[in-house]
């Protein structure tokens, strides 16, 4: 009876494999199709959106699944290969990173999962810096910003591919900063049954790396779980789930406050923004679902390889090789 | 509240509240706008016909060519289909600033001024991005 229900789980994890990978080959071809359509004013004005939708929800089901933000794949991705400009896609990004971590944020902070003394002096630093980076890639050239993207999506492949994680890590003396901001807590972890105890160290650099990602996050307009999570967890030293909520929870100040600068520069379309937002929120509600039955180490493998497509095909429309 | 979430701190438990309440309100008028403005019943600032041969201009491109307005005066055409997303994006963007409003006299009456800072800081970065007043362009 074991083999017979070890084997059917073996079937629905390689099914769900096949139909994601299909989902995602669906994905890029899609995108790919938008941009070899002629847009002329006698293609209706909804196909696009409605492609944006459908790929936003295809990338909504993956991002959970693979520990992505869904901004982080949505940027390059529809900046690559849908016409929108790239300003009206960065503010979508932002917006879509937004609404996704707004949704989050109540059920992590009482949850214990997203703690707000740690979050709070991290997103003072990154929401300020997220400005500097959102003007900063409203002023330079578009096709500066599509190089940028595309070497730090690049970047972003490799730290994924080689990136490892400590689901609780040693700290054995808080530092003093984090002391004084009495940077520690406790944690219910379901799986156990058990009350986590946590503090972290290392706060004045991690605080000086929040600087840089939230910079990263206005310039781009993606989340930047990516990088948060990694300072948290590995640098900082808290435990892996405490770190994924809270870094969520930093993306709610840091994304509005980047987010206000692409709004009052008219940089943010409903057309483009509202589509990106509902599909991908529906995607992620699917995703989270699927949770139990995916293989996360699968999924991994196809967003890290979607990433590096994505990455190459910016940065060589950054340079103008590949428009 | 749950016994196994008791550790979670009053305000934690209140900025979670008011993010909810914060993000839903945004996430309907979002929605019901967005409705409103594909179904034609609000008229929008730039035609949906028109604006698929637009939406690959440059911002500033764009901005000029559909005399659409920067910063707050974008509240001016809030009637228009297009325009009224932006009040349901404004509201999802300003939830946090209300959140740290209300946690701030919890901090003061346990006397933790370091947090109240942290969180007068915040607000002001919010504030400071929300104000228009940082004026940058292509």
């Amino acid at each position: 009876m074991f083999v017979g229900v070890l084997s059917a789980s073996i079937r629905v994890l390689k099914a769900n494999a096949v139909v994601l990978w299909l989902a995602v080959s669906f994905c890029a071809a899609s995108a790919f199709a938008a941009d070899a359509l002629p847009v002329t004013s006698a293609m209706p004005w909804w196909v696009l959106p409605l492609g944006l939708f459908i790929t936003s929800f295809l990338l909504g089901i993956v991002a959970v699944p693979s520990g992505v933000g869904g901004g982080v794949l949505f940027v390059p991705i529809v900046g690559g290969f849908f016409p929108f400009h790239l300003d009206f896609v960065r503010g979508a990004g932002l917006l879509v990173a937004l609404a996704s971590a707004l949704a989050a944020g109540p059920s992590l902070l009482r949850g214990g999962l997203a703690d707000l003394r740690l979050a709070l002096p991290m997103a003072v630093l990154a929401s300020a810096s997220a400005i500097g980076g959102a003007m900063v890639g409203l002023a330079i050239p578009a096709n500066l910003v599509q190089i940028a993207l595309g070497t730090t999506i690049l970047g972003i492949v490799t730290l994924m591919a080689m990136a490892k994680k400590s689901e609780f890590p040693d700290v054995p003396v808080p530092d003093r900063l984090a002391v004084a901001l009495s940077m520690n807590g406790i944690f219910h972890d379901a799986a156990r049954a058990q009350n986590i105890n946590w503090q972290v160290h290392r706060t004045g650099t991690g605080l000086l790396l929040f600087l840089g990602i939230g910079f990263l996050a206005g310039l781009f307009g993606m989340g930047a779980g990516w990088a948060n999570v990694p300072v948290l967890n590995l640098l900082m030293g808290a435990p892996l789930k405490v770190s994924a909520g809270t870094s969520s929870f930093i993306l709610t100040l840091v994304d509005s406050s980047a987010a206000w600068i692409y709004l009052n520069k008219g940089a943010v379309l409903a057309i483009v923004t509202v589509p990106s937002v509902i599909g991908m929120m529906l995607g992620a509600t699917i995703g989270a679902r699927l949770l139990h039955v995916l293989k996360a180490s699968v999924v991994r493998k196809m967003v890290i390889s979607l990433l590096l497509f994505a990455g190459i095909r910016a940065l060589l429309k950054g340079l103008g090789i590949w428009i | 509240m749950d016994s196994k979430n008791s550790h979670i701190s009053l305000e934690q438990l209140r900025y979670a509240r008011f993010l909810q309440w914060g993000s839903r309100c945004g996430l309907l008028v979002l929605v019901l706008s967005f409705l409103g403005y594909v179904s034609g019943v609000i008229p929008p600032h730039v035609p949906l016909d028109e604006l698929q041969t637009i939406w690959g201009l440059p911002l500033s491109e764009y901005l000029a060519r559909t005399h659409t307005p920067t910063g707050w005066n974008w509240l001016q055409l809030a009637t228009r289909g297009d325009m009224a997303n932006l009040v349901g994006i404004a509201i999802l963007c300003a939830s946090s600033l209300v959140c740290l409003l209300v946690v701030i006299p919890v901090y003061a009456r346990r006397g933790d001024r370091i947090f109240v800072v942290l969180c007068i800081l915040a607000i002001l970065v919010q504030v400071l991005a929300a104000s228009g007043i940082l004026n940058v362009g292509h």
